[in-house]
């Protein structure tokens, strides 16, 4: 059994802060969960895809955010609990339903995890979700651990069929990937049989609805507002003059901080946990006997801006600072040092922080930056576009391994905004200047954000390549599977959709499709697409190594070694290449056989052919 | 219960996060908070990978330069990267055996000296412990036991640390595999006999 459906209530485990959630949902009945993958949100909706088969409730990885969001919108205006989740970013996607949904409302309750990605470790932005709240008036919630993070998302469940209106869950990055104590609850009833109730004009928003509809989103409102007034998710610790108000992680740096600084009597804290509606009563009345306040949030000013506004509405004029008076940055996550010291500067404290040990005199540490994996696909068809296409063409990029290739000696990617935004900033940028411009897409970002792309290039007559990077899983993520994935090893059934199909389907006319191992082939069909005045599109067909090795698939060949004699170090290998299993000994270019996975497109490279495999229990 | 904070650093494949969530098991099992934090995503792709463990006396999951109780480096080039993570008060465990980036494997970058730098490192110190914990890993029969050698050097090395060695054995006997479990224990011994 999975360990997260264990029926036994009051066992402590240590869970990762998103393996909370999925318990949490699991204890609220979730019958539905949609999703599109993206750290830090990820391992909530593989855990559900492992657990699903042995359970009836339905789980399905979404073509995208905005799909998953309305798939789960159906689901959950049908009367089946449903959990929707997706990365900050992924909520841009999926804005446009989430408006309106806010006016439609749902039948049963409806949780929406973002994961925010302050200090972007694996995102392209660190936009501050906190405002989708304002924006869409639905009510939002922020745990400050991987526990409350488990009851909160059970708690959510509850909250969102009490208002009929979805609840947004926001978490940050060392929420989801921090691990504590978590101590289960009962499982919960599933209703899984939905049935969906006639309502059109409820539910159909045309103008005249929706002008109703969006009177009942604010006097929805007003009640979630009295509800987050009221909850004890915004609690108070400690009582003083002097107060902090906080919320997420940022509680646990300023606990800390209180009790290194001495100050946990000194210092009343309210942890704000129901952050939209913005609670602002209760605010009004931790604010009345102070005499000075600290807001400590990481990102935007959220908070400080709705207290002092809050304040401003009660006639107090006390001191309220956070980010204004340049004591906390927008910029980053926060880390208890950096709130320890402000905390103390703020309230005028001497502090001496710990002092670090003097470092400046060490030696510099070369850089270890994540590269393509050895045998990686994505390698050998840059070489082999770069090879055709040269460094003069721009090359806009987009969401995966592939992003990788940036860095030299690739240096296959110029331009990138968001999921799908290859191909479409590629017809901007050919139409601009008159150049066939190359688009390196992956087969996950194609099915979520590229084909409508697509479609505009053809439809438009852009003159552009699309390069799309199959290499049969969506790899960056986690090696979740999508429209275009065989589904025969998860044992699943889905319907698979080739790229190539939908590529001739929109009517792309010059179609290719390569082996990238083929270096020769492959550059013939680079040529020829280059040379076509319109949309091309080049499919470069390779499982990812790491993939393939996951499900068998992953063919036995020989590695390779350089032959001394023939190698006239000229490195084109390490130039152009720059695989990983190469080293060098001395300024002989060696291959680490424990690392090179045979994939021989080194020994095409090599222009004496010193590339050789090496034979089975004995040399090449 | 007086705050433990151990920052572990390494190198992508090198079993840092099992070792810090094995930190973690023991903890819970010793019935004390502990919070845990890792980053994910490119730990596949031979990047640098850090995690951290706080126990005691304290919520946060992450530790400031200055703060780290005990540094916890599985290759010596990072854990050197990571050395303003220590004070005067750190306890230093380090494996000695260098794993060169693949700038450096190409000509493309300098590996630092490392003997010059850990004298100066470990006289700054509480406490400098290093060790070939690949060596040792391959005497216990597998390169891929590194993070149970490492784990065996915290418990005999950290002074104070709040979760014993047997809790630590329990912690790996009760979260490893039956076909691992000899190597791994017999790392760990390797390692806390280091």
């Amino acid at each position: 059994m999975h360990p997260l459906l264990s029926p036994k209530a009051g066992q402590t485990h240590l869970l990762l802060g998103n393996l909370a959630i999925v318990r949490g949902a699991l204890e609220a009945g979730v019958a539905f969960v949609t999703c599109y993958p993206g750290t830090p949100s990820s391992e909530v909706p593989d855990a559900f895809f492992e657990l699903a088969p042995e359970t009836d409730l339905y789980f399905e990885y979404s073509t995208n955010e905005k799909v998953a969001l309305e798939v789960g919108a159906g689901a959950a205006g049908s009367g089946l609990r449903t959990l929707v989740t997706m990365k900050h970013v992924g909520l841009n996607v999926a804005a446009d339903p989430l408006m309106t949904l806010a006016y439609v409302g749902v039948e049963a309750g409806m949780v929406i995890l973002n994961a925010d990605d302050p200090m972007l470790f694996s995102s392209q932005n660190e936009q501050d979700n906190r405002f989708y709240g304002k924006l869409s008036n639905l009510p939002m919630l922020e745990p400050s651990s991987p526990a409350e993070a488990k009851d909160m998302t059970k708690f959510a469940f509850d909250l969102s069929e009490q208002l009929k209106l979805p609840v947004i869950l926001r978490t940050t990055t060392r929420i989801n990937h921090s691990r504590g104590a978590v101590t289960f609850g009962p499982l919960g009833k599933r209703v899984t049989q939905g049935r969906f109730t006639k309502d059109p004009f409820k539910k159909v928003t045309v103008p005249a609805v929706s002008r109703a509809l969006h009177k009942v989103l604010v006097d929805k409102y007003n009640q979630a507002y009295d509800l987050a007034n009221a909850s004890d998710l915004n609690f108070t610790k400690g009582r003083g003059k002097l107060g902090i108000i906080t919320n997420g992680v940022s509680y646990a740096y300023v606990m800390d901080a209180l009790a290194d600084l001495g100050l946990r009597n000194q210092v009343a804290v309210l942890r704000l946990g129901f952050t939209h509606p913005f609670p602002k009563k209760l605010v009004q009345k931790f604010l009345r006997n102070k005499e000075k306040v600290l807001v400590v949030e990481e990102l935007e000013p959220y908070m400080e801006t709705e207290t002092k506004a809050a304040a401003q509405e009660a006639g107090l004029t006390l001191p309220i600072a956070g980010k204004s008076d340049r004591l906390f940055s927008r910029l980053y996550e926060f880390e208890p040092g950096v709130v320890r010291a402000n905390i103390a500067k703020y309230f005028g404290l001497k502090y001496q922080a710990p002092k670090p040990i003097k470092v400046d005199d060490l030696p510099p540490i070369p850089g270890r930056p994540p590269n393509l994996c050895p045998g990686c696909p994505h390698r050998s068809t840059f070489y082999s576009i770069k090879k055709v296409a040269g460094n003069d063409t721009v090359y806009p990029t987009d969401i995966g391994c592939y992003t990788l290739g940036l860095l030299p000696p690739l240096s296959a990617a110029d331009f990138l905004l968001c999921m799908g935004s290859s191909i479409s900033t590629a017809c901007g940028i050919s139409r601009a200047t008159g150049r066939k411009t190359v688009a390196f897409i992956g087969d996950s970002t194609f099915f979520h954000g590229g084909i409508t792309g697509l479609v505009d290039a053809v439809y438009n007559k852009h003159n552009v390549l699309l390069v799309i990077l199959d290499n049969g899983t969506t790899a960056m993520t986690g090696q979740q599977i999508h429209p275009g994935v065989d589904p025969t090893p998860f044992g699943v059934d889905k319907h698979r959709i080739k790229p190539e199909d939908v590529v001739r389907g929109v009517g792309v006319q010059d179609v290719h499709v390569v082996h990238p191992r083929n270096l020769k082939k492959t550059q013939e069909a680079v040529e020829a697409a280059m040379k076509y005045e319109g949309v091309s599109v080049l499919i470069s067909e390779e499982d990812c190594p790491l993939y393939a090795r996951r499900i068998g698939r992953l063919p036995k060949r020989p590695v390779f070694r350089v032959d001394q004699a023939k190698c006239k170090n000229r490195r084109d290998c390490l130039n152009y290449l720059a695989c990983p299993a190469f080293y060098l000994e001395g300024t002989a270019v060696m291959i680490n056989p424990d690392l090179c996975n045979g994939c021989a497109v080194c020994s095409q490279v090599c222009p004496e052919g010193a590339i050789r495999p090496v034979k089975e229990g004995g040399q090449a | 219960m007086k705050a433990t904070r151990i920052h572990i650093i390494g190198v992508g494949g090198q079993g840092t996060l099992l070792a810090t969530s094995l930190i973690g098991q023991a903890a819970l099992l010793a019935g004390i908070n502990v919070n845990l934090s890792e980053v994910h995503g490119m730990a596949q792709r031979g990047g640098v990978v850090e995690s951290a463990v706080t126990m005691g006396d304290v919520l946060s999951p992450i530790i400031s330069d200055g703060e780290a109780d005990i540094l916890m480096g599985f290759e010596p080039s990072e854990g050197l990267r990571a050395a303003a993570k220590c004070s005067k008060e750190t306890t230093v465990i380090v494996n000695s055996h260098p794993l060169a980036p693949f700038t450096v494997a190409i000509g493309k970058g300098v590996y630092p000296n490392l003997d010059e730098a850990f004298v100066k490192w470990a006289k700054r110190v509480k406490k400098f412990a290093a060790l070939d914990a690949d060596a040792l890993a391959h005497q216990a029969g597998s390169v891929l036991s590194l993070n149970m050698v490492m784990l065996g050097a915290l418990a005999k090395h950290a002074d104070g640390l709040p979760v014993s060695a047997d809790q630590l054995r329990k912690a790996i006997k009760e979260n490893t595999k039956d076909k691992f479990l000899k190597v791994n224990l017999k790392a760990f011994d390797l390692g806390y006999q280091a």
